[in-house]
Parts: structure tokens; C-alpha cells; sequence
């Protein structure tokens, strides 16, 4: 029997290395674009005459779907904004560099960038990558102004005073949510349930369940699971126990089908509350949506949202690329190049320090929301929060 | 709501997981049984079953006939690639040592988890309803009925297992070449039907699994069968694997445990303790709880 022993532990040894990584890394690649080429859309004005904006996001690779909507946010500003004449009566021309979500990559493309005369940077799209890439922007012998549309870990921003971030960070949607439950919804006590693999998820969770606390509610269960995990019943068996007003899941739309069907059963009747990651909860339940009914989660802008700005935004983009509905990532690539136009406009030159200073100053009004930027260069701005009920989503309020 | 009852819902929980993980560890037992190949693929004819049920809904419902009816086609499909599985993969290798086999079994469960991936992307796909779902409520305690389904199945697929290879003929030709395949080529057995028969009925299996796991966690992806199939290991292993009803047990046990752990302990931990059961009865008894500890064949 000592063979098998061995043999036995040499399996699970190896098979435990697949499963480790196996469903690490969650790609669409169906959606990566046909042409990942550098700076593939020249402007149609010679060099000299044009603003060079350098653009850093990953078009090819695992987070490609990102990167690609960025992109095409970008690229419908980029021509609105040159069909309008330009910035400071000069067109605008975007040099677009695939970094394959990779930090290396980024580090070299941008320094491609830099050596191409560009006079801001907007990008990267994802954490990692951006705060490389900050590292280097952020030193005095560069400093070029730096916008990252989605990057959201917080230390980016705090690499120096030329990088600013248009998306807010994942722990204030914590606090909003729970601001929106204590004042909104009344609420008294609140159960927690996060991903401990997931940093979005958990710094989610630990602002909401600070804030909260703050606000005067009882956390009455702080629960965990692992990336994994697939059954939730054990630790919603004593979340129900503990009898709370509301459950907050902040985590991404495939766990979540999972785990708000499984709250259902396990007996929890009141409202679910979660953050962008809600965003998909809908089509991953399929015809179980019943089960996110009264729920609410907050996100960047909402779709449907009736402002004039956003109502013309969705239906230019949609007009522009087949029908497909710009998700959030879309929306702030949009607003990234019209900040930074209205940097350039008010510092009226493309020197890099004075686009700095106008950055710092700008405020803005767009289609994720009118803001201004704080001390550290992160967005001072609005939330919304977005109701689910009855197979559908509608904006509830903005806050 | 007090802690017995809590306690008791707990012990529930873990049944319903553990319901799933005995239904898989069938799959493994009945194949490492007769063939002494783990078949490490298990789990990814799981999530094979689940594509066929997912896309075999629809039709099923536009035909008029019951949804749960995908089981019947998704028990076909898994049978069909288990045999084809066994033929392409591991007949070349029957008589190359075991390490080869089990490392084939690996790449295997790889390319169809790949192959999927390609397919269908790495996303998840919601499982449409195909058992009505009714929670019964006892005084605080909850069932549902997703859960009685899948351990009456679990324990008809045991008995019927432990029937078929217990009392007819072609169980005992499945014995007989386990016990010494060339011998039973000798005595006039098929060995190589034999073993196909053991691959189709042990991915069949699968396919049940599959249903009820996607009934229970209504989501399909790629990579669903990998931790799934790997717990089912471990439950086959704790029970004695190549003993029927000691994979039933070994199901339940880990169900439990891993329940308990989480709702007692700490849900990080619940891996963890599932993982460090599996070694000390490696190191304890290998041959699992109702293992007979008999010598090696020379």
C-alpha cells in the first residue's frame, strides 16, 4: 500500500497546482480586437500641428475587455473633440500603446511614448500597470501629467502631484453604500460577506463595515470564502441567525448569482447591497432574478440615466460601435480626454507643468458625474446607486 | 433562532454539499475499482455534462418534454466520452506503469478544460431551473428539495452499482480483470469491453453529478469540475477508494467536516482541513475507513 501512499499524494500534489491555477485568470478573449498595432489611428494632420496625447491600455491578453472599452471611449471623444476643432485650434492625436496588462510592458511602451513628444499621458487602465507607469511620470525630470481613467488602487495617485485618477477608489464605494443604507434605508444592523482572495472585495467591505460602524449601525456577522467556493450555506446559516437589516456582498456578478440565491434560500429576506462588481448580476441569474429584487448596488453612471449628457453619450457610442452598450469602463475613458482638454485649454499651452496646475484646478461636468480633484489628485465626485427590481435596473438616487 | 437549531441546519448544509461530492467519488471509485486508473478527469466529464444539460434545456423545452429529461442526453454524451477517453488516452498505456497513466489522466483533464474554454469562454454561464425547487421548513430548519433528490439518487446509484458488480456477469468479468487482467483473458473475458463498459458507466455517473451539482449551483464554467472533482477524490479516498459505499461515506464525511469548519472555525480554514484529512489517512490507514488492509500484489 505504500505505492499507492506516494502515488496517490504525487496526484493530489499535481492536481492541486491545476486547480490552483486554473480559474485564475478569467479572460474574454473573444472580445480582444483584430488590430493590437501601436498608434494605429494616426490623425489626419501632419506632425507639428497636432497635441499628442499618449494612451496606455491593455488590448490584448486577460483584461483586454477593459482596455478595449477604454479605448473606444477614448477614440469617440478623440473625434468629437477634433470634428469641433480641436484643442487650442490644434487637432488631437492619440498614440494608442497595448501594454497586455503586463507591467513590463508598460513601463517600455511608455517610455516609447515619452520619446514619441507626447504632453499627457492618459492610462493605464488597470492598477498594476498604472502605478508603474505613475512611478515614472511622477519623477521631477518627467512629469508629465498623468489621468488614469480606471485604475483604482490608491496608492497610484499618492506617487506625486501630476497623477490624477478619473474613477473614484474602491473603498469610498463602501462608504457610500453604507451612508445610503444607514440614511436611505434606515437601517440598524448590517452582515458582511467578502471574497478573502480578492483585495476589490475585501477594502470594500472593511470601508463599508468602518463607516457603518461610525454611522451607528451593529455589524452583527463579518463573514469570509475563498475564491473557489461555490457553497455559501454555512456562513448565510449564521448570517441569518444574527438577523441583520441588510447583507452587504461586495464581490463580481458570477459569485454573486451564487451567493444572493443561496441567501435567498438560506431565508434572508432583506435588502442584498453590493458595489460595481453588481454590475452583470442580472444575466448571470438567468430566469432566477427574483432573488435581487429590492436590492441595491452602487456604480460609476448609469445607463439609462436621463441627463442629457449620459442619454447622448450611450447613443453615439452605441451608433458608433454596432449597437453595443458602453459599459462603465467606456464612459471614463470618455470623460479622461475631455478633462484633459479642458486642462490644456485653461493652462492654454501644452507645457507639462502648466497642465499640471490645471488639472489640479479643473471641474468638470460629465457623463460619470460632475467632480473636482483633491490634494492627492482623486476625484471628488458622485455615486450612483442603482436599484434592482423586478428583472431590471433603475437609478435610485446619486450621492 | 437558538444554536441547536442552528447547529442542526449546519449539519444540513453539509449533507447537501456532501450528497454532491458522494455522487461524484461514485464516479471515481467504480473506475480506480476496475482499472486501479485515478482518473483525474473525472471532475472535467462533470463539467463536460454540465455543457451538454446547459445546451440540451432549450431544445428539451421547445419540444415539450420535461427539462429534466437533459440528464438522459448528458449521461449519453459523458458515456460516450469516457469510452472514447479510455480508448484514445489510456488503452495505449495499460501496460506502462501507473505514474503514466495518471499524468495522461492529468493532460486530459487539462485539454477539456481548455477545449471548453475555447469554446464557450472562460465566463459563466447561468443553468436554467430543471428541478423545481421547494424549501421545506421544520420548526426553523431548512431542506430543500434539491437536496433529497440528489441523495436519493446518490444512494440508488450506490446500490445499483453495488448490484451490478456484486450479482451479474458482467460485474464479475469487471472483477475478474481486476484481479488479474491476464488471467481473465485467459478464462474468455473481453478485458477490453470490459473496461469500456467501467469507463462508460463511471462518466455516466458524471453526468447525474453534474445535473444535480448545476441544479444545486446554478452556474456552468470551465473550470467548475477541477476543486469539485478533487473534494470527490478525497471523499473516495477517506471511504477506501475502489469500495462503493465507502465513497458514499467519504462524501457525507467531507461534506461535514467542511461544512462545520466553516460555520465553527473559520471559512478560510474549511480547505484546509479537508486537504490535511486527506494526509493524515494517507498516513494513518490508506486504505480509508472501510478499507481491508491486504497485501500488495506481487
Amino acid at each position: 500500500m505504500k505505492k499507492f501512499l506516494t502515488l496517490a499524494l504525487a496526484a493530489v500534489l499535481a492536481a492541486g497546482m491545476m486547480a490552483g491555477c486554473g480559474p485564475a485568470a478569467p479572460s474574454n478573449s473573444s472580445s480582444a480586437p483584430a488590430d493590437g498595432s501601436a498608434a494605429s489611428d494616426a490623425a489626419p494632420a501632419p506632425t507639428g500641428d497636432t497635441i499628442k496625447i499618449g494612451v496606455l491600455a491593455p488590448l490584448t491578453g486577460s483584461v483586454s475587455t477593459y482596455g478595449t472599452a477604454v479605448k473606444n471611449g477614448l477614440e469617440m471623444a478623440k473625434e468629437e473633440i477634433n470634428a469641433a476643432g480641436g484643442i487650442l485650434g490644434k487637432q488631437v492625436e492619440l498614440l494608442i500603446e497595448d501594454e497586455k496588462g503586463d507591467v513590463t510592458e508598460a513601463t517600455n511602451a511608455y517610455n516609447k511614448l515619452l520619446s514619441q513628444g507626447i504632453v499627457a499621458l492618459i492610462g493605464d487602465v488597470t492598477s498594476q500597470p498604472s502605478n508603474a507607469v505613475a512611478q515614472l511620470a511622477a519623477d521631477p525630470s518627467d512629469g508629465t501629467p498623468m489621468l488614469t481613467p480606471t485604475g483604482t488602487a490608491a496608492n497610484i495617485t499618492l506617487n506625486g502631484s501630476n497623477i490624477f485618477r478619473t474613477c473614484f477608489l474602491d473603498p469610498f464605494q463602501g462608504q457610500i453604500m453604507a451612508t445610503f443604507a444607514s440614511e436611505k434605508l434606515g437601517t440598524k444592523s448590517a452582515a458582511i460577506m467578502y471574497n478573502s482572495s480578492s483585495d476589490y472585495s475585501q477594502g470594500v467591505a472593511d470601508a463599508f463595515k468602518t463607516t457603518a460602524e461610525a454611522k451607528g449601525m451593529t455589524v452583527v456577522s463579518y463573514e469570509a470564502y475563498g475564491d473557489a467556493d461555490t457553497d455559501f450555506k454555512s456562513q448565510l446559516t449564521n448570517v441569518v441567525a444574527a438577523n441583520p437589516d441588510v447583507l452587504f456582498l461586495p464581490d463580481y456578478y458570477e459569485k454573486l448569482a451564487l451567493i444572493t440565491a443561496q441567501a435567498r434560500d438560506a431565508g434572508f429576506q432583506g435588502p442584498m447591497l453590493g458595489a460595481d462588481g453588481w454590475d452583470g448580476v442580472l444575466a448571470q441569474l438567468g430566469d432566477n432574478t427574483a432573488v435581487v429584487d429590492g436590492c441595491y448596488f452602487s456604480n460609476h453612471y448609469f445607463v439609462d440615466d436621463t441627463d442629457e449628457k449620459v442619454a447622448t453619450f450611450v447613443s453615439n457610442y452605441e451608433g458608433k460601435y454596432n449597437g453595443e452598450v458602453p459599459n462603465a469602463f467606456a464612459a471614463l475613458g470618455y470623460d479622461s480626454l475631455y478633462i484633459m482638454k479642458q486642462a490644456i485649454e485653461a493652462a492654454g499651452s501644452t507645457d507639462k507643468a502648466a497642465i499640471t496646475s490645471a488639472l489640479q484646478a479643473v471641474s468638470y461636468s460629465g457623463v460619470t458625474g460632475d467632480m473636482t480633484f483633491d490634494e492627492n489628485g482623486d476625484p471628488i465626485k458622485k455615486v450612483a446607486i442603482i436599484k434592482l427590481q423586478d428583472g431590471a435596473v433603475t437609478l435610485d438616487s446619486k450621492m | 433562532m437558538d444554536g441547536f437549531v442552528i447547529f442542526i441546519n449546519q449539519i444540513i448544509n453539509g449533507i447537501q454539499v456532501g450528497s454532491i461530492y458522494a455522487l461524484v467519488a461514485l464516479g471515481y471509485t467504480m473506475v480506480y475499482g476496475i482499472v486501479k486508473l485515478i482518473n483525474f478527469a473525472h471532475g472535467d466529464f462533470i463539467m463536460v455534462g454540465a455543457y451538454v444539460s446547459l445546451f440540451s434545456v432549450p431544445l428539451l423545452v421547445r419540444m415539450g418534454v420535461p427539462a429534466w429529461l437533459c440528464i438522459v442526453l448528458a449521461l449519453a454524451a459523458c458515456a460516450l466520452l469516457g469510452v472514447v477517453t479510455e480508448r484514445v488516452a489510456y488503452k495505449p498505456l495499460r501496460n506502462a506503469p501507473r505514474i503514466t497513466a495518471l499524468i495522461t489522466a492529468i493532460a486530459v483533464s487539462l485539454l477539456l478544460e481548455n477545449l471548453c474554454m475555447l469554446l464557450f469562454s472562460s465566463s459563466s454561464k447561468p443553468f436554467p431551473t430543471v428541478f423545481n425547487k421547494s424549501i421545506f421548513n421544520l420548526g426553523g430548519v431548512q431542506f430543500n428539495s434539491i437536496t433529497l433528490i440528489t441523495i436519493v439518487l446518490s444512494v440508488i446509484s450506490m446500490i445499483l452499482l453495488q448490484l451490478f458488480v456484486k450479482k451479474t456477469k458482467m460485474g464479475k468479468a469487471m472483477r475478474a480483470v481486476s484481479e488479474d487482467g491476464g488471467a481473465s483473458i485467459l478464462m474468455g473475458i473481453n478485458s477490453n469491453t470490459t473496461i469500456s463498459i467501467t469507463f462508460a458507466i463511471g462518466s455516466g455517473l458524471a453526468a447525474i453529478a453534474a445535473v444535480m451539482y448545476c441544479s444545486a449551483y446554478p452556474q456552468v464554467n470551465p473550470y467548475m469540475g477541477s476543486m469539485l472533482g478533487l473534494k470527490a477524490f478525497i471523499a473516495a479516498v477517506l471511504g477506501g477508494i475502489g469500495i462503493i459505499p465507502g465513497a458514499m461515506l467519504g462524501g457525507f464525511v467531507i461534506g461535514l467536516v467542511e461544512s462545520l469548519t466553516k460555520a465553527y472555525i473559520s471559512s478560510q480554514l474549511a480547505d484546509a482541513v479537508v486537504f490535511g484529512i486527506l494526509i493524515i489517512v494517507l498516513l494513518v490507514k490508506p486504505t480509508g475507513i472501510l478499507g481491508k488492509n491486504i497485501g500488495e500484489k506481487v
